[in-house]
């Protein structure tokens, strides 16, 4: 094997791809060639770095220098400054960070400096195609630790003791799931990873499945042992196709290597896996709905118990499990259970992954350890709101979920907490509003999704959720009265208590947490037919203040349908023409003189 | 079909390889690689670190190049950097020298007085 001076990493995250990296590393290739470095640096193509927001990012090590936003045109430049006279190209690096000479490396970012990475511990450092990469920072050494020196039992105990919870939103004690599966008595069990991650603005799990597939599949392989099942399937989303395609690469390899198939590190142990694709139904991210969906039948859920653990797929005993929750195993089985459950608080133990998104300067992935505040969530690590604008809610957990006011904006996050404040953990999507969102249209386009995405099975999810619906849609258009702030809140109420799925009964969640937060901007939309937050289009007029209108006529040239008269040159107050105003807000944002008001 | 040790094998190997990523405690040959250095032969003096470390198969031991630091007449320089942050200057590199400085320095650790700067009396 050849050794190298220098790697450089490029992120190969979707994000990423999307932002050129493709084009970036071919522009690596040529130009190391050029300057004929190219046996002494590797280009390496990983996994997403987390700061989406900047990318395209390149890393290079041994220095562990970060360059963000990285063009094709820049290439040149890095090669020559950084690669051929070890000169940092300064103008790529953050801007905004504190950097001191000499600390450049990436750890040292206020990005990174309070996050633990465990379950992202191998995105953005290996290359996701290559097997001896992950081998080489211990990959597989859990499941060979597994299978030659501990008891099925004995790995169920671990898990337990770990404190570990389903990361896919329930929250379950994933120690607790496999002992359930593992004491049931049959030759056919089974092992399904959900990969389908369905929340708007979530995308841990995808950036996993790219950066670091094995991790997965070896933890599938260690739970396979423990319970008893030799199958296992991979529920992903056909929308992530760099996911799909290097999970399948690192399947064939793992099968190469003999880490999956039959007499696996020669103990005797069979275990094989599968993926199978979605069509794109946010109800298959439902458990008994994706079991449906890989028996090859229409993707509803059904009525639970019996449990999966005890009749899942055909019938069979089967596990489920997200991603990331698997993506913890193989580092809990090799460091211990006591060092994962010394991280977190005393009921959620271990980090967890969020995909920061939103209001929010640093757009991206991040994993904090549990207990993180929000307030260090997204001032430390996100860089706060952009524009210098007021923190207004942050909403967890998707459509699922509900938002945490500002007033609670240092509750450190763990799945109890967030309950209690009416949000859930769900999958980790975190979305942060700022002053200038509405809550009402906020709860509305939660809703709009959830009525999209029902699957019709029960009446409550697909009538109710289209009730509620048309209720919020009134309301934002200033039609509403103030009894309809009850029947909702009833409405969403039946609905949690008598949906068949997890679909159904947190589809009402958006409502109930900005009713219990926001109450005051529901009666204003509906009492004053005003939108605080100034959004809702329906309930807002453009008017000039006349006292203040330096008639200097920019807002009358920026109108999109020509609105807006007066004179410039007779010094004519302008005026806008209600009957022709769209509400596009062009001439609020160009006035100087701040002389609009909405 | 591998077998654990085999896996663990593959774990050292592809490790040495890549390990620069994560890893922090290692001892850093550090070549100017200037103008000047480049001229005064720099280019020949890296590649011959990094393939004479590769031939000796050692461990924890990064190569990388930094700027002029001003006494180009020196050229090439190359500091070897420590665990503890220990530097050792050598000066008039060429790559026959650095093969004598990868196997008494490097891997053996003394090192090799005669290369680094001599003050003139």
């Amino acid at each position: 094997m050849q050794l190298f001076r220098s790697h450089v990493l490029v992120c190969g995250g979707t994000n990423c791809t999307f932002a050129n990296s493709e084009k970036i590393i071919a522009a690596f290739d040529k130009n190391l060639v050029e300057n004929k470095l190219e046996n002494e640096v590797k280009i390496v193509q990983t996994g997403c770095f987390g700061l989406c927001e900047e990318g395209p990012i390149i890393v290079i090590y041994p220095e562990g220098t970060m360059y963000f936003k990285v063009d094709v045109k820049d290439v040149q430049e890095i090669v020559q400054e950084h690669l051929l006279k070890g000169r940092l190209v300064s103008r790529l690096l953050q801007q905004s960070s504190e950097a001191v000479e000499g600390e450049y490396a990436i750890e040292k970012s206020s990005f990174f400096k309070k996050q633990m990475r465990v379950a992202l511990r191998n995105c953005g450092v290996i290359n996701p195609e290559l097997i001896d990469e992950y081998i080489a920072f211990d990959g597989y050494k859990a499941l060979g630790k597994a299978l030659t020196e501990m008891k099925p039992m004995e790995i169920i105990k671990t898990i337990k003791d770990s404190g570990l919870r389903g990361r896919g939103g329930g929250g379950f004690p994933t120690g607790t799931k496999w002992e359930f599966a593992a004491k049931q008595d049959n030759e056919q069990k089974y092992i399904c990873c959900n990969a389908d991650e369905g929340d708007p603005g979530a995308f841990m799990d995808r950036s996993v499945l790219e950066g670091d597939p094995h991790s997965v599949i070896e933890a599938m392989a260690i739970a396979g042992y423990a319970i008893g099942a030799n199958y296992g399937f991979i529920y992903v989303r056909a929308e992530y196709p760099i996911a799909v395609k290097r999970l399948q690469i690192a399947i064939d390899q793992a099968k190469e290597y003999g880490l999956l198939g039959d007499n696996i590190l020669d103990t005797g142990f069979k275990f094989d896996l599968e993926i199978r694709l979605g069509a794109g139904a946010f109800v298959c991210g439902e458990e008994t709905a994706l079991m449906t969906s890989i028996e090859g039948k229409r993707g509803e859920p059904r009525v639970r118990p019996p449990f999966p653990a005890v009749k899942g797929l055909w019938q069979k005993p089967t596990i489920l499990n997200n991603v990331e929750t698997l993506a913890n195993i193989p580092v809990i089985m090799l460091k211990g259970s006591e060092w994962f459950a010394s991280m977190g608080t005393e009921k959620s133990k271990g980090t967890k992954v969020f995909a920061v998104g939103g209001k929010i300067n640093n757009t991206g992935l991040i994993e904090i350890p549990m207990g993180t505040t929000l307030r260090e969530v997204i001032y430390d690590i996100g860089g706060g709101i952009p524009d210098g604008k007021k923190f207004k809610a942050a909403q967890t957990g998707g459509p699922s979920g509900g938002c945490i006011p500002a007033s609670h904006i240092d509750t450190p996050i763990d799945y109890e907490s967030l309950i209690e404040l009416g949000a859930m953990m769900g999958s980790g999507g975190l979305i942060v509003m700022d002053e200038d969102t509405c809550m009402v249209d906020i709860a509305k386009f939660f809703l709009e999704f959830t009525v999209d995405e029902s699957c019709g099975k029960c009446n409550p999810c697909r009538l109710g959720t289209r009730r509620m619906m048309e209720m919020l849609d009134k309301i934002t258009k200033g039609k509403g009265v103030m009894s309809d702030l009850d029947e909702l809140e009833n409405l969403a109420k039946d609905i949690k208590a008598s949906s068949l799925c997890a679909l159904g009964q947190t589809a009402p969640n958006p409502i109930l947490s900005t009713l219990r937060y926001f109450r005051d901007e529901y009666e204003a939309h509906i009492r004053d037919h005003k939108c605080p937050a100034g959004s809702c289009k329906a309930l807002l007029a453009y008017e000039v203040i006349e006292e203040k209108c330096v008639s200097c006529g920019l807002c009358a040239k920026n109108c999109p349908v020509n609105a807006i008269t007066g004179s410039k040159k007779e010094k004519i107050p302008f005026v806008i023409d209600q009957d022709i105003c769209i509400k596009c807000n062009v001439c609020f944002e160009k006035c100087p003189a701040e002389a609009i008001k909405k | 079909m591998k077998t654990l040790a085999e896996l663990e094998e593959i774990r050292k190997r592809t490790f040495d390889e890549i390990g620069m990523r994560t890893h922090t405690d290692y001892t850093r040959v550090v070549v100017g690689m200037a103008t000047c250095g480049i001229a005064a032969g720099a280019r020949e003096v890296m590649n011959a670190f990094v393939s004479e470390i590769q031939k000796r198969d050692i461990a924890d031991v990064n190569v990388s190049a930094t700027g002029c630091v001003g006494v180009c007449r020196l050229e090439p320089i190359v500091d070897v950097i420590d665990k503890d942050g220990k530097k050792v200057t050598y000066v008039h590199m060429t790559p026959e020298k650095v093969a004598k400085v990868v196997l008494e320095h490097l891997a053996n650790g003394k090192i090799c007085l005669e290369y680094t700067l001599q003050e003139e009396e």
